[in-house]
């Protein structure tokens, strides 16, 4: 097994070995996130091609965004300079909390950096940490549209929050477990009343908090019609406005990797994770799992996590932006509520059944 | 809470899904600008062209330029009498015409206002210079603007029988 290769290799290989993985779940993620998604398929449903020139399709155009980014002169403003070294931490604070995230984040049976007995509890907890990122950009830019944003972003993140964490709670209380490694081996060795042909997927039976947990993610992310703090349009990008250069660079990759990672976390959550169905292969527990699948399922949570961040992106590039006030409502007002009776209505079923 | 209004919210979803589709399908509604080019509209605005036998250098089209992007200078001559034995003729001889392109602004009112059709509209617009100065055309470069220049459209039928005036 891959573990017992792993333990072979000294410390600081095996440190070394998580350090580029890491890199690579962020980064790889967030890279076909932009440009599948926002660079193509934003494009087409505007009914234009998108970038063509630098590569066959516009594939290289990545490279050439970072490239014309890292060289781009690294502004501090004048009123923002006391603050400096605050000022150029806050976007490395809110990647940072996109590091942290996938760090829980099983991709195989033993292709894991942690397996953490709290990892959801961990995920949700480590995903706010963005939001001191943003309100330190915010407040340290020294500019009122910054503030704003900042504001506006900790307001509605803390407001999202909840319903996420209450939308995770039902699959907490249907799993029986908080470790994400275990509620996908739940998910895929369970049965819809005897019937394991597709295992159990939370998405059937959790469907209300499935639904509620992507729309809090969609807000997490401040994508469309959730983006009141960035708002281009009146805020000038919110916290991101006095940011140049590759601190710009590290807002947005910290954007679109933590859309990635949401959605791994979602499809973890949701939709069986790395796994297929135990029962295709005859695997019972996780230890009988073949080999082979250390491979296969980063491929399969890549696949899926695809899927969610197209239905996430499907919905920033066809609705105009909440109001301020419907934004608070709507999160307050509707999907707690939904959430709170779900959680009872799990509880009860979990307890009948 | 206002009425949550779902149908239009999944229809605005297939609107954008449809054109996603269409356009994987049938191509985009732009064209890739420097591999394939548009042929503008015969009578586009694109570029201002000038037939310099027609103009008198009466300064009209200079003066009614609102940005003043139209430089004319000129001369008087004399030219041989149309009979014999009168008077020589005074005429208006164009020295210099020059559009500069950085300023105008393509309105158009230099060739509504022109007395002589000597300035027309041509749809060519690929005449964009590395240096600002160069876009400064001067009479020869606008007088070869004017094999671009569309031929007018036939006159309606009836058209010509003006009243006497």
């Amino acid at each position: 097994m891959l573990a017992a290769l792993l333990s072979e290799i000294p410390y600081w290989g095996q440190s070394l070995l998580r350090v580029l993985g890491g890199l690579v779940a962020v980064l790889l993620p967030a890279g076909t996130v932009v440009y599948l998604f926002l660079f193509k398929m934003m494009s087409f449903m505007q009914s234009r091609l998108g970038p063509m020139e630098a590569g066959p399709y516009g594939s290289m155009q990545l490279f050439a965004e970072v490239g014309k980014w890292l060289q781009k002169e690294d502004i501090v403003p004048d009123a923002a300079a006391p603050e400096a070294r605050i000022f150029k931490l806050a976007p490395l604070i809110v990647l940072a909390s996109t590091f942290l995230l996938v760090v829980v984040v099983p991709f195989g049976p033993d292709a894991l950096f942690t397996n953490f007995e709290t990892g959801i509890f961990y995920a949700l907890a480590v995903s706010s940490v963005s939001v001191l990122g943003i309100l330190i950009a915010g407040w340290s830019s020294a500019n009122k549209y910054s503030l704003l944003g900042g504001l506006r972003a900790a307001g509605q993140l803390v407001a999202y929050e909840l319903p996420m964490v209450l939308a995770v709670v039902g699959v907490v209380i249907q799993a029986g477990t908080m470790n994400l490694q275990q509620i996908v081996v739940a998910q895929n060795t369970g049965s819809i009343f005897g019937f394991d042909g597709v295992g159990n997927p939370y998405v059937i039976t959790q469907f209300v908090a499935f639904i509620v947990f992507m729309i809090a993610v969609q807000a997490e992310l401040t994508q469309t019609p959730f983006d009141m703090p960035i708002a281009e349009s009146e805020l000038v990008s919110g916290y991101m406005t006095e940011y140049s250069g590759f601190r710009f660079l590290i807002f947005f990759i910290g954007e679109f990797a933590t859309a990635g990672v949401f959605s791994m976390i979602a499809s973890i959550l949701f939709l069986g994770g790395w796994g297929v169905p135990f029962s295709w292969f005859g695997w019972t527990t996780i230890d009988s799992i073949d080999n082979w699948m250390n491979v296969g399922g980063p491929l399969i949570l890549f696949t899926k996590m695809l899927v969610l961040v197209f239905f996430i992106m499907w919905i920033r590039f066809s609705f105009p932006r909440f109001r301020e006030d419907q934004l608070q409502r709507f999160a307050w007002k509707g999907l707690i509520p939904i959430a709170l009776a779900n959680i009872m209505l799990t509880a009860v079923l979990k307890v009948a059944f | 809470m206002a009425k949550p209004k779902v149908p239009g919210m999944f229809k605005g979803l297939g609107v954008t899904f449809a054109t996603l589709v269409r356009t994987a399908k049938d191509g985009a509604n732009t064209i890739q600008y420097p591999h394939e080019k548009e042929t503008p509209p015969l009578r586009a605005r694109g570029v201002i062209a000038l037939h310099e036998g027609n103009c008198t250098s009466c300064m009209l089209c200079a003066r009614s330029c609102p940005d003043w992007c139209i430089y004319i200078e000129g001369h008087k001559e004399l030219a041989p009498p149309r009979r014999a034995g009168g008077a020589p003729r005074k005429v208006n001889k164009l020295d210099r015409f020059d559009i500069d392109y950085a300023l105008c602004m393509y309105c158009g009112i230099c060739v509504d206002v022109c007395p002589f059709d000597a300035l027309f509209w041509s749809p060519e617009y690929e005449y964009s210079e590395p240096s600002i100065a160069d876009l400064l055309h001067d009479k020869t470069k606008l007088g070869e603007w004017m094999q671009t220049v569309a031929e007018a459209p036939e006159l309606e039928v009836g058209a010509e029988k003006k009243g006497k005036k």
